[in-house]
């Protein structure tokens, strides 16, 4: 079964459409299971979704639930990762804000995605005086870092983790733009697009049918590297007080309101620190070797 | 001739654009806060006509058009207002918290380059093998690990365990303002002054966050020397001189690098800029009296003013980084005249 499937994928004459796009994406894979860095981070990434959406059975304790009597205790049998400056397990405490962590992941890729497909793509597609007036927004929205333009949007919305998100996203659509801009204008005067043209076909289904579809490949390159520093963006918003708000378990407000223990429990900071490296390195090793499977560039 | 002046037009042109766009969001920004101006200003037990003299004193009557041509006058004035929190100009308030950030991360961006630069080219020349692997592993780590974290952790190692690092701040108490203030620059004012001691106490002090700072833009150069470099080594003028015989280290430094050398100015304009970012989460950690402390003290207190005007100040970095980076491209690759 396996040895027939495996030949239907990888036949040098595929007989239907379906089956040469099945092709591709199974060589795509494979090579992608060659690069060891890259299946550690899908492997760490597979982790930590299922050990998210998992919190409510795995954790010990309720991760809103205090023991003052047991403060900043060491990591023990009753207490995994020891437990934080009100006495609430830090393990649970990290299960659960690995869901405020992934949630607020995909929420930003969510909106931002399509948005800067959107963009890119009508602006690469029309050109002219279109293109340059979204371009100019582009730049406007790029000539910000992206941290600080969180931060004043986060200000005068008011902090939380919508605004965050919505702050987030606000400033992380530009480089998808540009990206699939960039594609498209490759494609546009290609035969293909302007037999589509021929047929009659209106500019709307050219775009959503024939040139979003080739921007893909690199704009998944581009979210997977996205997603570690949509991960640190946020996180760096929860440990300057305007991400996440305590008691929210999110990683880098727990770092914020512990920080003043590094010295004595270092542990207590440290360990949300280092859940935020591992899903934020994973991310950067998967999206490293995405793009070199995936980015025509490269190969 | 008339096609570089067109170019130039253009340019200009669009950095207009960007700078009227930077102009409105900052000003949305200023004007949407859940928190009211006013009350901020006077506090909360003001009696109502004082609020309503302090609202027309700061135009927040008049309608939304009317508030932004006031704010780009004053703006064209190098006016941006009074800090509530430190009841100073803005503007004065930037001038004074500006140099530290500037000292901290102009010291990273030449650390940073010092050693990515190197490395990139060794990655890109030895491609494949582990050394390659090695560094590609330590600048992912370096994309991934939040400042914050890094920062806490080096107190706790350098300061905290092995005392070998100063703690946070930006000197010693029994230096503070004992240096005669000319740039703002704590090294080149302690220089000038002549002060050894006070140099080498704000040097130290310097070590740790510039260490961090740049092992995080250390590692985005890297990866684009090694990406460049994999491309310059492809060339055929590369293959012509080793098939000449040159010593390999004449054929990646001498023939590859210079053209690689062009396209990592961009790279270092850029990510000078992005250590803007980075400055504001180390200074935190580090107590560090700069533009990202200022920023998130006054985020902190809703004081709008220095919010925008920090914003404000650092998206003009940003847009003169990118044009310098662009005419330096033009002047350094006769390929783009």
């Amino acid at each position: 079964m396996t040895a027939f499937s495996q030949q239907w994928l990888l036949t040098e004459t595929p007989s239907s459409r379906s089956q040469a796009a099945w092709g591709r994406r199974y060589r795509a894979w494979l090579a992608l299971r060659s690069n060891t860095l890259a299946m550690i981070g899908l492997v760490v990434i597979v982790t930590f979704v299922v050990l998210s959406l998992a919190a409510p059975l795995l954790a010990t304790h309720d991760p809103g639930s205090q023991d003052l009597a047991n403060r900043l205790a060491r990591p023990s049998a009753a207490h995994w990762f020891g437990t934080d400056e009100l006495g609430r397990d830090l393990y649970s405490r990290i299960l659960y804000g690995g869901r405020v962590t992934l949630g607020m992941v995909i929420a930003v890729v969510v909106l931002v995605a399509p948005l800067g497909l959107a963009i890119g793509c009508i602006a690469g597609y029309f050109g002219g005086i279109v293109d340059r007036i979204l371009m100019r927004v582009t730049d406007v929205f790029l000539a910000f870092p992206r941290l600080i333009l969180a931060l004043a949007f986060v200000a005068a919305l008011k902090p939380g983790v919508e605004s965050a998100i919505l702050a987030i996203a606000l400033t992380a659509w530009p480089p998808y733009a540009r990206l699939a801009r960039a594609e498209t204008m490759t494609v546009r005067n290609s035969d293909y697009i302007a037999a589509c043209r021929l047929t009659g076909a209106p500019s709307g289904r050219i775009i959503l049918r024939h040139v979003a579809p080739l921007c893909i490949p690199s704009l998944i390159v581009r979210i997977t590297l996205d997603m570690s520093s949509i991960i640190i963006t946020a996180a760096s918003l929860g440990f300057l007080g305007m991400g996440a708000q305590p008691p929210s378990p999110e990683w880098g407000a727990m770092i914020a309101t512990t920080k003043r223990f590094i010295f004595e429990q270092w542990w207590v900071p440290t360990i949300p620190g280092i859940a935020i490296f591992m899903a934020s390195l994973a991310f950067n090793f998967l999206g490293d070797g995405l793009r070199d499977v995936l980015d025509p560039k490269q190969r | 001739m008339s096609k570089g002046l067109n170019a130039l037009a253009g340019l200009l042109a669009s950095v207009f654009l960007t700078l009227f766009g930077l102009v409105i969001v900052t000003f949305l920004i200023g004007r949407v806060m859940p928190i009211d101006p006013v009350l901020a200003a006077v506090g909360d037990n003001a009696p109502q006509e004082v609020v309503e003299r302090v609202r027309q004193e700061m135009g927040l009557d008049q309608p939304l058009l009317e508030q932004f041509l006031r704010y780009v006058g004053q703006l064209l004035h190098g006016d941006l207002g009074r800090s509530i929190l430190t009841q100073n100009p803005v503007t004065s308030d930037i001038a004074r918290y500006f140099p530290a950030t500037l000292e901290l991360a102009t010291a990273a961006i030449i650390l940073a380059a010092l050693i990515g630069i190197p490395l990139g080219v060794w990655s890109a020349v030895r491609q494949g093998t582990w050394i390659d692997q090695t560094i590609r592993v330590v600048c992912l780590a370096g994309h991934s690990v939040p400042v914050f974290v890094l920062a806490l952790l080096c107190l706790l190692i350098f300061y905290a365990m092995l005392g070998v690092a100063p703690g946070p701040g930006r000197q010693d108490i029994i230096f503070q303002d004992m240096v005669p203030h000319v740039t703002g620059l704590l090294t080149v004012d302690s220089l000038i002054a002549g002060d050894w001691d006070a140099f080498w106490d704000a040097l130290a002090h310097m070590i740790q966050p510039v260490c961090i700072l740049a092992y995080f833009s250390m590692a985005y150069i890297t990866r684009m020397t090694r990406a460049f470099m994999l491309d310059a080594l492809k060339g055929e003028y590369v293959i012509t001189a080793r098939a000449k015989g040159l010593p390999p280290r004449k054929v990646i430094w001498l023939h590859a690098f210079p053209n690689v050398g062009v396209q990592l100015v961009t790279v270092l304009a850029l990510t000078y800029a992005g250590l803007l970012e980075g400055a504001v989460v180390t200074e935190t950690v580090f107590s560090w009296p700069g533009l990202g402390q200022y920023l998130t003290v006054s985020l902190m207190n809703a004081d709008m003013n220095p919010v925008v005007g920090a914003t404000l100040l650092v998206g003009l970095v940003y847009v003169a980084l990118n044009l310098l980076a662009d005419a330096l491209y033009r002047q350094l690759d006769p390929r783009v005249r």
